[in-house]
């Protein structure tokens, strides 16, 4: 039953199968039983989990269960959630219980599923291997002295482990598509402004959004149509009319243009993840897709622009973490000053402060034009490559990420290396487009374990209806998805 | 050497909008500490600003107000520093790109003869947010944090240094106090700070073109204040630079107690604020069509006032203005004029004894006790004769007093003129006998004598009779004499 999809579970669930508690509980306890070592859960809160699943349960025997109701989700630690710690995986809200909803934790609520618990990250999302989280890292379930990827890690390993039906992540420069790459999962960025910020802690604000991580494309469908949607509390959410992600799940490929970015297949690309994303794209062939060579050039760019947008915007967000109001405050100081450094030295982890600095530096006086207006040029570029693109197709391909897991510790202190693992994601980020990525085989370790490959499937804005039929149609000719890591049973 | 002094002020306007610039709470003042603190005042994690249209209308009136331009995109950018009340560790405002342009005001200094007019140009005016209010002293070793003012709206609106006196610039501040209140953007309760200037001053040699270096008086929240603190800083300026030093740029605060200014923080230990576009806001977009909805709510503006009432009531210019110096007098004399009273009247009324009873009572004209139609059925009896101007006076008294309406007050004090030419001949005639000297004086040419026999006849009548007619009848009996 642990490997069943969302629309799998939702159907027993409607046939009174089972029950909400009863799924749940089978939930929970893997949880207790495989937690302790993946550490993909910080939060739990049985109470609270069984009390909604047993709402869950009487919506469906009232009938008026959706496609959702009563199903386990994880909830990345991101989110703020009424009555629940919420820590962003950091000391400094260690203790911060969360006094509202997100509004993707009310479009849940609203669903009727049941929000099982609080997924680890990294550090104020980041990160892209789960290690800077102060709560521990988390394990690859796929090889436990791997990490997940990140910063949606805690995420990817729940999914990968069955340790929930499916998952919530956050995405600012790959945060759900990399570890849904290296934990073998579905996972999809949406256009940026279709899922609401309100409630989601801010990393990088004009980068940032929420998505679905789950099994198969067909249930980030159903996640989808949860998530997305207008909120006035939200300045930069787009006020569309709803859609429904499952109409086009099933259309035929036939004519379906995709694009392979040269610079996506060049120096950098491991041999075993280029093998594997090659063989996904000889699948789309026989499933009728069209071959078009493009052109990325700001790709290397993106990089660079990342990381001077990405942490001025995050310097300012992270401002409000002052130990005044909530949050760590440290035990013995002087004066305000004092309690401010003091706090807030204590408080943040190494990367995020590296994050801060360089945000500080880029928007300060005299480096302000020379870094950030600069980053803001080359953004528009990178976008204008992407416009570019979508004129000779209506799909692009290439891998995720340019490595599968890597082992914990290996990067950790060569952060360059650690950034170079967003080098096909980013650009996405920048040009506010959906991103998604779906398993498309497995490489071999050199110790000899199965490490999954992901393949990035590009669309243009709005497109997310059809870059899952482009993932659904692949999932009905491959397997990959739902395969399981050895010793999680 | 001559110098002369150099003004620019800076003001912060609190927009009268029910709730917060980027949240739905309220702005009312004086509530408990932090009951008026939500989740984005208190600046929860994950919470996002979303603007208050109602703030954006208020700048929009201004702007139009000021005949600025207002700009179809404008931007909102974060202003970084650490500091308590300042919940985010960030202030919304806007910089590079604010959503009033360049515009103009035209004010009048001095009184009498040495009045005169003069354009104070705009140079910007932008919205931005409130800080909150920290509390010293109310626990042993700690300070309170209040939250209810954090976000409230604010419109910072900066001038370029065109003032050359203190009077200029209180002259101005008065004029741009009048007019927030005017255009209903600002309620302009100076104790509560809704309406605070800081003042840029410095000095220069008289005909020199270049500006001094000049420092920053902050928060002057009364004119009396900032009359003397300009007084205070320019004199301090310019005795520095005759005993041979130099001005630093400099922030400075003004002590009342004291009557000085004095410096705060110079400009090398002046932050660096990493202003930089809110990503959690769109750039703020005004359409033509926005403008045209704001501008069909605008009420008449003062410029316009003044010269309607020139026009249509055949006011003097300085009367007119006088009258259009707030919005509570401008509707306090159309109405007396719609009522029926003269406008000529009208306005001396309104300007002479109700503004000077006001100013002594310490009250607006809103609070006035007699109403407009009151004080037009009292202008009334004196157009139709009923009263003389001093009578007049004598009711006006009673009715401020509130002992009732013009006309029973004038029946009860027995006010009523005497127009009746009989008795008033009768009391010409007895004058005339008491008065032969006079009479004789007249008589050889001394004109002012005449003047003297219409005070006796007044006085004799007890002040009732009615000047026109005793000065008739006088003419006449003593043209007759001759």
């Amino acid at each position: 039953m642990i490997n069943k999809s969302l629309k799998q579970l939702g159907a027993m669930l409607q046939s009174k199968e089972i029950s909400s508690v009863e799924l749940t509980q089978e939930f929970l306890n893997r949880i207790d039983r495989l937690n302790p070592e993946i550490n993909a859960f910080i939060t739990l809160d049985k109470d609270k989990t069984l009390a909604q699943a047993k709402h869950a349960d009487s919506l469906l025997a009232a009938g008026k269960g959706t496609a959702l109701t009563g199903l386990p989700i994880g909830q990345k630690d991101i989110f703020v959630a009424k009555g629940w710690r919420t820590t962003c995986g950091s000391k400094m809200l260690e203790t911060f219980i969360g006094p509202y909803d997100a509004d993707i934790i009310e479009r849940f609520d609203a669903a009727g599923a049941v929000n099982l618990g609080k997924t680890n990250m990294d550090e104020f999302a980041m990160g892209s291997s789960n290690e800077t989280s102060y709560f521990g890292k988390v394990q690859n379930p796929w090889d436990r002295s791997r990490v997940p990827g990140g910063s949606s890690g805690g995420s990817a390993a729940a999914v990968a482990a069955r340790l929930c039906a499916a998952a919530t992540g956050t995405d600012t420069g790959g945060s759900i598509r990399q570890p849904a790459s290296l934990c073998g999962l579905s996972g999809l960025k949406p256009t940026y402004g279709l899922a609401s910020r309100f409630g989601m802690i801010a990393f990088a604000s004009s980068l940032d959004q929420s998505g679905p991580m789950a099994k198969s494309c067909e249930d980030m469908a159903l996640m989808m149509n949860v998530i997305t949607g207008f909120d006035k509390r939200d300045s930069t959410s787009l006020n569309r009319e709803k859609e429904d992600y499952t109409r086009d799940l099933s259309k035929p490929l036939a004519g379906l243009k995709v694009g392979l970015p040269k610079e996506y297949f060049a120096e950098g690309l491991g041999a075993d993840v280029a093998k594997a994303v090659n063989e996904a794209i000889a699948e789309y062939k026989k499933l009728g897709a069209q071959i078009v060579d493009i052109s990325l050039p700001n790709t290397k760019l993106s990089i660079p622009v990342y990381y001077v947008l990405a942490p001025a915007e995050a310097s300012s967000n992270l401002s409000r973490f002052d130990g005044v109001r909530y949050g760590h405050r440290a035990k013995e100081y002087g004066d305000l000053m004092d309690m401010y450094c003091k706090s807030r030295a204590e408080g943040f982890g190494a990367e995020v402060k590296r994050r801060i600095l360089i945000g500080a530096y880029v928007l300060s006086a005299g480096y302000y034009d020379a870094y950030y207006i600069k980053a803001q040029q080359i953004r528009r570029l990178i976008a204008q490559d992407f416009e570019n693109a979508f004129k000779q197709c209506d799909i692009i391909m290439g891998p995720t990420a340019p490595s599968t897991a890597f082992k914990a510790g290996e990067k950790a202190d060569d952060p360059v290396a650690m950034y170079l693992q967003d080098i096909y994601t980013i650009a996405v980020n920048l040009a506010g487009l959906p991103g998604m990525s779906i398993p498309a085989g497995f490489a071999p370790s050199e110790d000899g374990k199965r490490l999954p490959v992901g393949l990035q499937i590009i669309g243009n804005y709005f497109d997310e209806a059809r870059m899952l039929n482009v993932g659904h149609a692949y999932q009905q000719v491959t397997d990959w998805h739902t395969q399981m890591p050895e010793g999680i049973e | 050497m001559e110098w002369e002094v150099v003004i620019g002020l800076e003001t912060h306007t609190q927009l009268q909008t029910k709730t917060k610039i980027f949240s739905g709470a309220s702005t009312a003042f004086g509530s408990e500490p932090n009951t008026q603190a939500c989740v984005v005042s208190l600046a929860l994690p994950g919470v996002l600003p979303v603007l208050n249209q109602e703030a954006v209308k208020c700048a929009i009136k201004f702007g139009l107000a000021v005949n600025a331009e207002i700009a179809p995109r404008s931007v909102f950018a974060r202003k970084n520093y650490f500091y308590p009340d300042l919940p985010k560790g960030y202030q919304i405002s806007q910089y590079e790109l604010p959503v009033v342009g360049q515009g103009s005001m035209t004010i009048q200094v001095g009184s009498g003869d040495k009045a005169y007019e003069k354009v104070i140009n705009i140079t910007r005016a932008h919205l931005e947010e409130d800080a909150g209010k920290s509390v010293h002293g109310a626990q042993e070793g700690m300070s309170g944090i209040d939250l209810n003012r954090a976000g409230t709206p604010l419109l910072e609106i900066v001038t370029e240094p065109d003032m050359r006196s203190a009077a200029e610039a209180v002259a101005y501040a008065k004029k741009l106090h009048d007019l927030v209140q005017w255009i209903g953007i600002c309620d302009g309760n100076m104790q509560e700070g809704s309406f605070r200037c800081d003042v840029n001053v410095s000095v220069r040699p008289k005909g020199s073109d270049k500006l001094g270096t000049r420092r920053e008086i902050k928060n002057l929240n009364s004119f009396k204040f900032m009359q003397q603190a300009i007084e205070y800083e320019t004199s301090w300026q310019i005795e520095t630079l005759e005993d041979g030093g130099t001005i630093q740029q400099a922030t400075v605060l003004f002590n009342p107690d004291t009557g000085e200014t004095r410096a705060m923080r110079s400009k090398e230990e002046a932050n660096d604020y990493r202003y930089f576009p809110d990503p959690d806001l769109l750039p703020l977009a005004i359409s033509e069509s926005d403008i045209s909805k704001v501008k069909a709510e605008m009420p008449e503006l003062p410029e316009a006032m003044k010269a309607r009432f020139e026009a249509q009531y055949g006011l003097a210019h300085y009367d007119a203005n006088a009258l259009t110096s707030s919005r509570g007098t401008a509707d306090y004399f159309v109405a007396t004029v719609d009522a029926g009273s003269d406008a000529k009247l009208a306005a001396n009324w309104v300007m002479g004894s109700v503004s000077a009873k006001l100013n002594a009572e310490d009250k607006e004209i809103s609070e006035s006790p007699i109403s407009q139609s009151a004080l037009a059925s009292l202008i009334k009896r004196i157009q139709d004769g009923t009263i003389s101007n001093n009578a007049a006076k004598q009711v006006f008294e009673a009715m401020w007093a509130g002992e009732g309406d013009a006309d029973s007050i004038i029946e009860s004090k027995g006010l009523k003129q005497v127009s009746d030419s009989g008795a008033i001949e009768a009391i010409v005639d007895e004058v005339l006998a008491a008065n032969a000297a006079m009479v004789e004086e007249f008589k050889a040419g001394k004109e002012k004598a005449f003047n003297a026999l219409v005070g006796q006849a007044m006085k004799a009548s007890k002040g009732k009779a009615n000047p026109a007619q005793v000065n008739e009848i006088l003419k006449k009996k003593l043209g007759a004499g001759v």
